[in-house]
Order: C-alpha cells, then structure tokens, then sequence
C-alpha cells in the first residue's frame, strides 16, 4: 500500500528524513498562535500518555518537575556561575 | 566575594525571556482540565476532588449571589498553591515573592468586592464600618479607624503573601549557607544546622500552602461582608 504523498512541513518530526529536516523547520508555523498550538499539542501527548492513564503514578509529573528543574538551572546559570568557588571567575 | 542572599529574588534573563514567563505559566501544564471520559486518571481524580471541596469549604458561608466567584477563587487557590509549591524546588523562581505580583492579585479582587457592596447595598456597605455595641462615644473614632483598616486590607493581603514567601526562601539559603560553610569546620554544628534545615523545609512546604489558603479565605470573607 502506497502512502499519499505528504507535503514536508505537514509531517510529523519523527518522520521527517534528515536531509529534509531544513525544509521542515523552515515550513512550520511560528506565528504566536502557531507556537501556542505546538506547546498545546506537545502538553497533551504528554499528558495522554504518562498523567492521564488509569493507574499513573508519581513518574508523569516527577519528569516534567525535573525538566523544569533543568530549565531553571539553565536559565539562571549566568547568575550561578560567580557562586563557584574558585579566585577567578 | 560577597555573599547576597537577595540575587534569588530577580528574574534571571535567557535570550531575553525572564524566568517568571515559564514559573507563570507552568501551572498550565500541571493542572489538566476535565476529561470527557467517565472515570479519569489518578491525577485528575484528586484534582476534581481538591477543587470540589475547597469550593465547598469556601463558599458554604457565603450567600447566592457570592457564587458567581466561586470559578476565580478556585483557580486563584490553585494557581497560588501550585506556584508557591514550584517554588520550593532547587534552581526554580517563585512569583509570588515579588510584591508586585501580589499587589495584582489583591487590590482589583478586594476593590470588586468593596464596589460590588456599595453598588448593591450601599447603606449595609456602610454599617459594616461600625461595629454592634460600641459606646456612643467611640462612634466617630471608631469610623475613621474602621475605614483605615478597611483601605490597609489589600495592601495587608499583598504583602503578606510576599512577605511569608520571601522570609522562608531567604531563611532556607541563609540556613543551608551556614550548614555548608560549617561543614569542615564544626562538623556537630553543621550536623545541628542541617536537622534545622530540614524542620525548616517542612514547614516552608506548609506555608505555602497555608499562605495561599489565607489569601483566598481572606478575600472571601471580604466577598462575604459585600455581596
């Protein structure tokens, strides 16, 4: 059975061959909406496939608080790094 | 090198994006919406209960007309729980440590209920500024005091809320400071220094919880007086 043929920008990430990956990102939607919509669709894959189950645990939440755990770090690491101690900087 | 226990409280920038942005709106993602299904997940099922009975628990004393609050003052305890818990992990920014963002959450909400009363039943409004029972005397002292106490309430509910937080997150690094730079040297004393610490987590995990509590008990009880 062959596949339809799928304009690139439309194709999920995963099947996005690596020569295409250029066009890819060129093609996706960056408008405020767009992103908002990309945050949106990413929340709720997540969410159906760790949180939103019949039996889940403390797993789903524990990734998400460490990630924004990592993010914080990243984000303020500018301001972290004069509290190494070392004579310079 | 010198020590400021102060620089956690700004908002470092990345690519010109301040950190609040992302600690505001993480409370979107933790707090799903309802599902269509008939019975939900774990999560969703204590979340469903949390918001039911806090909504009951709130909103039993108040009167019919109150009840239109009763979809602002959930979210507002959930987004005020959520973020002040956020808060307590490592490298994360609270908002709710900067006065400003306090103040915007108190004076409008406080200003609708005050309005709201004097809109609706003006003259119930105004007796509310003079207690049962005083003394004939005391009236004309006891309005004027009254009326001060009634203006000091938002900036009482802002600064409150900011100055819990920012003495607990302030007296956690101050604490661990001293336990880390006691650690060579007087080892009992950092050992005595870290049990604190540990004390002191518990309870800042309660503050914040209670402090978002206090907020919105208190404006309801504001709700209460007006509506």
């Amino acid at each position: 059975m062959a596949d339809r043929p799928v304009p690139v920008a439309e194709k999920r990430l995963m099947e996005v061959k690596l020569g295409e990956l250029g066009t890819w990102l060129g093609g996706r939607d960056y408008s405020p909406n767009g992103i908002v919509s990309m945050f949106r669709r990413a929340h709720t894959r997540y969410y159906n496939k760790y949180i939103g189950v019949k039996k889940g645990g403390i797993g789903g939440i524990a990734m998400l608080l460490a990630g924004y755990v990592v993010i914080s770090y990243v984000w303020s690491y500018d301001h972290l790094k004069h509290d190494r101690w070392r004579k310079h900087h | 090198m010198t020590v400021s226990l102060f620089d956690q409280f700004e908002s470092p920038l990345f690519l010109g994006i301040p950190l609040m942005a992302i600690a505001l709106v993480l409370p979107w993602a933790l707090l799903p919406k309802p599902c269509s299904r008939w019975i939900s997940g774990r999560y969703l099922t204590l979340q469903n209960w949390f918001i039911s009975r806090f909504t009951h628990q709130i909103f039993q004393p108040i009167s019919h007309p109150g009840y239109k609050w009763a979809l602002l003052f959930t979210s507002l305890m959930l987004f005020l729980i959520t973020v002040n818990m956020l808060g307590l992990l490592p490298y994360t920014y609270t908002p709710t440590t900067q006065l400003s963002v306090n103040m915007g959450f108190a004076v409008p909400l406080w200003l609708a209920t005050v309005i709201i009363g004097m809109r609706n039943q003006p003259s119930l409004s105004l007796a509310h500024l003079l207690p049962e029972g005083t003394p004939t005397p005391l009236i004309p002292v006891l309005i004027i005091i009254e009326t001060i106490s009634l203006f000091i309430r938002p900036l009482a509910l802002g600064v409150r809320l900011t100055a819990n937080l920012t003495a607990g997150h302030l007296l956690l690094q101050l604490i661990s400071l001293a336990a880390f730079v006691l650690l060579p040297i007087m080892t009992a004393t950092a050992f005595l220094t870290w049990s604190l610490l540990v004390l002191l987590t518990l309870l800042e995990i309660a503050v914040a919880m209670i402090q978002a509590y206090v907020f919105v008990l208190l404006l309801s009880l504001y709700l209460q007086e007006n509506v």
